[in-house]
């Protein structure tokens, strides 16, 4: 028995993928990773993870945009050097709003989602350059792969994962 | 099969009977003539204001307060404009002269604005324009009656095309998570009959001059040797006039009437069917439908909303109300579909439909908004006298309404349905969806009102009672509806996928 041995199951197609998770996770097989060449709709939930939490990240980063949208608008337009374009008053935050609205909007959205990306990198640990971690060049293309931490019989691991589809299993040394 | 409660249908009934009574009670108390006009104005003075629109109209009688509140808030929109400056310093000095010259620049295209009649000729024979002044409180308050029922008919209607125009957009997108709702959706699409005959027999009313809903529809308003004459109307005269109108009203309100008989006559046929013949009709029907639908909508909306301002346009106006009924709409299906899955129907639904529909919700409000604020935003930076009135009238005698339903239709359903978690609990999107069908119930009043009741509107007897009356009328057809079919398209192709559908 050892702990850094695993086994990558190879399947060729997204719907054998998943039952043969929900196989594995009701076998009660520890499934490390999986890879795949596309996002596969339902797979984090068959595989029991937690769910994504960019999703509250992305409104905080929009909050921040429309701060720093308000701040720098208030700045610009009424403290520093007030301005007065099309004949609207720019003495007062509230009075020149609604010209304001489409730059509030578009930095809340251009913090949202540029904050929302380089998190997503920094947690997925990507960064250019990076050597790629699939032990496998073919889930680049057409096939899945299941990584499996090995506990127990070997044997009987193989046995089962090929019965779950798989076209094929290896058993790996990590390390 | 469903079978209608009869708790569920005496309720119906009783909302009708209530808002039947309620019209009844708006109708006979209107006011007749300039005397009885006359007293409601003086028992509102009394009253000392208790809202804003008695309070500015007593203003426009010749007060001071109004005077002062007009040049703020011309001198809010346009400081820049010199003349309005120099109007607006002068106000302290001559009240009178100045009212004529800060308030007419921004209203004298809105004849239906009491204060510019006034303004003109202040100094002027004070009686005459006194009884002038009442003539057009007259008119403002026997319209009312008629505006509320309008905005209430109106509103219903369009919710049951809203839903007609997803349910097509559905068979159209050949959508595999929805066809467990299609049966929720047809029989939502069943009030567009009696629907539309009652909004139909309102324009006619209004053609046949029985309200003053329509300026344009006032006899010599075309002639250039009638004291009604506009020359602005006449200009437009080709397009508006009652018999083109009618027309135009009855075409399309047949065109949808028929692809929704025959789409829903299909949709049953499917279900016995051996073959798809029944739903590739249907997805050619509604494409076609939905090539139909976006002219006619769009036409519609000049018609049956943007007419009662005859002098002002909006090029994005057909969107905006559609985006508006397009919103209730399906906020309408989420609750037909909650109530009858609370009942214990629609087996298979799940709460990953519930989902969707509510990600409609939250997108479409988030598309009005953008077609409201487009709208808005650059009217009030042009602040071309012309087109800067609509908003002025909004803003001065509608101002609660006005940005009260900015709230209830963006800030409340942004920030209570940008979670997805709350968009899969049944009392969070019932709670989003009672706050969108207010929010865009008063939007329509806010298209209709202005118009024909001015400051004389309240939300009162007759706006509660014909909500109430198109309510009930609407839960009884549209309950009745849902029994005469099986709740589930059980031969739709798309089915098996629509069960299980999850995400």
């Amino acid at each position: 028995m050892s702990t850094n041995k695993v086994i990558h199951a190879i399947y060729n197609d997204d719907d054998i993928l998943m039952d043969a998770v929900k196989a594995s996770r009701a076998a009660h097989h520890h499934i490390e990773e999986i890879y795949t060449p596309f996002p596969v709709h339902g797979l984090d939930k068959a595989m029991g993870l937690a769910p994504t939490r960019i999703a509250i990240a992305s409104f905080l980063y929009g909050v921040v945009g429309l701060t720093v949208a308000a701040n720098l608008l208030n700045y610009m337009m009424i403290v520093d050097w007030p301005q007065d374009i099309g004949g609207k008053p720019s003495f007062a935050f509230y009075q020149n709003m609604p010209a304001f609205v489409p730059i509030l909007f578009e930095l809340t959205v251009f913090f949202a989602a540029h904050l929302m990306v380089i998190t997503f990198y920094l947690r997925s640990r990507l960064w250019p350059f990076k050597e790629a971690e699939n032990p496998d060049v073919r889930t680049t293309d057409d096939h899945f792969l299941m990584e499996v931490a090995v506990n127990g019989n070997e044997e009987d691991m193989i046995s089962f994962f090929k019965n779950t589809g798989a076209v094929e299993v290896k058993v790996i040394d990590k390390h | 099969m469903y079978t209608f409660s009869n708790k569920l249908k005496t309720f119906a009934f009783v909302l009708m009977a209530l808002g039947l009574l309620g019209i009844a009670y708006g109708f006979l108390t209107a006011p007749k003539t300039t005397q009885d006009v006359e007293k409601i104005l003086a028992e509102s003075h009394h009253e000392g204001g208790h809202h804003a629109a008695a309070a500015t109209h007593e203003a426009a009688a010749g007060s001071e307060a109004h005077h002062e509140a007009a040049a703020d808030s011309v001198k809010q929109e346009t400081p820049a404009a010199e003349h309005h400056v120099v109007a607006t310093d002068s106000v302290k000095t001559e009240e009178a002269d100045s009212t004529k010259a800060v308030v007419a620049p921004v209203v004298e295209e809105d004849h239906h604005d009491a204060h510019a009649a006034h303004a003109e000729s202040h100094d002027a024979d004070a009686h005459k324009e006194h009884e002038k002044h009442l003539e057009h409180v007259l008119h403002q308050l026997q319209n009312k009656p008629w505006a509320a029922l309008y905005v209430a008919c109106i509103f219903f209607m369009l919710i049951s095309v809203g839903v007609l125009a997803f349910y097509a957009i559905q068979w159209v997108a050949q959508a595999g998570w929805s066809p467990v709702l299609f049966r929720v959706m047809e029989g939502i699409t069943s009030y567009l009959l009696p629907g539309s005959i009652i909004f139909l027999l309102l324009l006619i009313l209004s053609g046949m001059h029985m309200n003053h809903l329509f300026a344009w529809m006032v006899e010599g308003v075309t002639d250039p040797k009638s004291e009604h004459y506009d020359a602005i109307i006449a200009g437009k005269s080709g397009f508006l006039n009652v018999p083109f109108f009618l027309i135009r009203a009855i075409v399309f309100l047949a065109g949808w009437n028929l692809y929704r008989y025959f789409s829903r006559k299909n949709s049953l046929a499917q279900d016995e069917a051996s073959d798809d013949s029944f739903y590739k009709k249907n997805f050619k029907m509604a494409a076609g439908f939905l090539a139909f639908f976006i002219v006619t909508e769009s036409i519609a909306s000049w018609d049956w909303v943007m007419s009662v301002d005859p002098h002002w346009y909006s090029t994005l106006f057909g969107w905006y109300v559609f985006a508006s009924f397009f919103v209730s709409g399906i906020t309408t299906i989420a609750f037909v579909t909650l109530y009858l899955k609370s009942k214990g129907y629609l087996e298979y639904v799940n709460t990953s439909h519930i989902h969707d529909l509510a990600k409609f919700m939250f997108g479409i409000s988030v598309f009005w908004t953008y077609l409201w604020f487009s709208q808005f935003m650059l009217m009030w930076y042009s602040n071309i006298p012309e087109e800067v009135t609509y908003f002025v009238t909004r803003i001065e005698h509608f101002k609660l309404p006005f940005f009260g339903m900015v709230v209830l239709n963006f800030v409340l359903p942004i920030l209570i349905l940008i979670n997805t978690d709350f968009k899969r609990l049944s009392w969070v999107v019932v709670m989003a969806g009672i706050i969108i069908l207010t929010g865009h119930y008063i939007d329509f009043f806010n298209m209709i009102m202005p118009a024909t009741v001015g400051d004389q509107w309240f939300i009162g007897v007759s706006e509660i009672s014909s909500l109430l009356f198109f309510f009930g009328l609407f839960i009884f057809v549209v309950f009745t509806a849902l029994t005469k079919a099986p709740l589930l398209a059980k031969r739709n192709p798309l089915i098996e996928e629509s069960k299980h559908f999850h995400y």
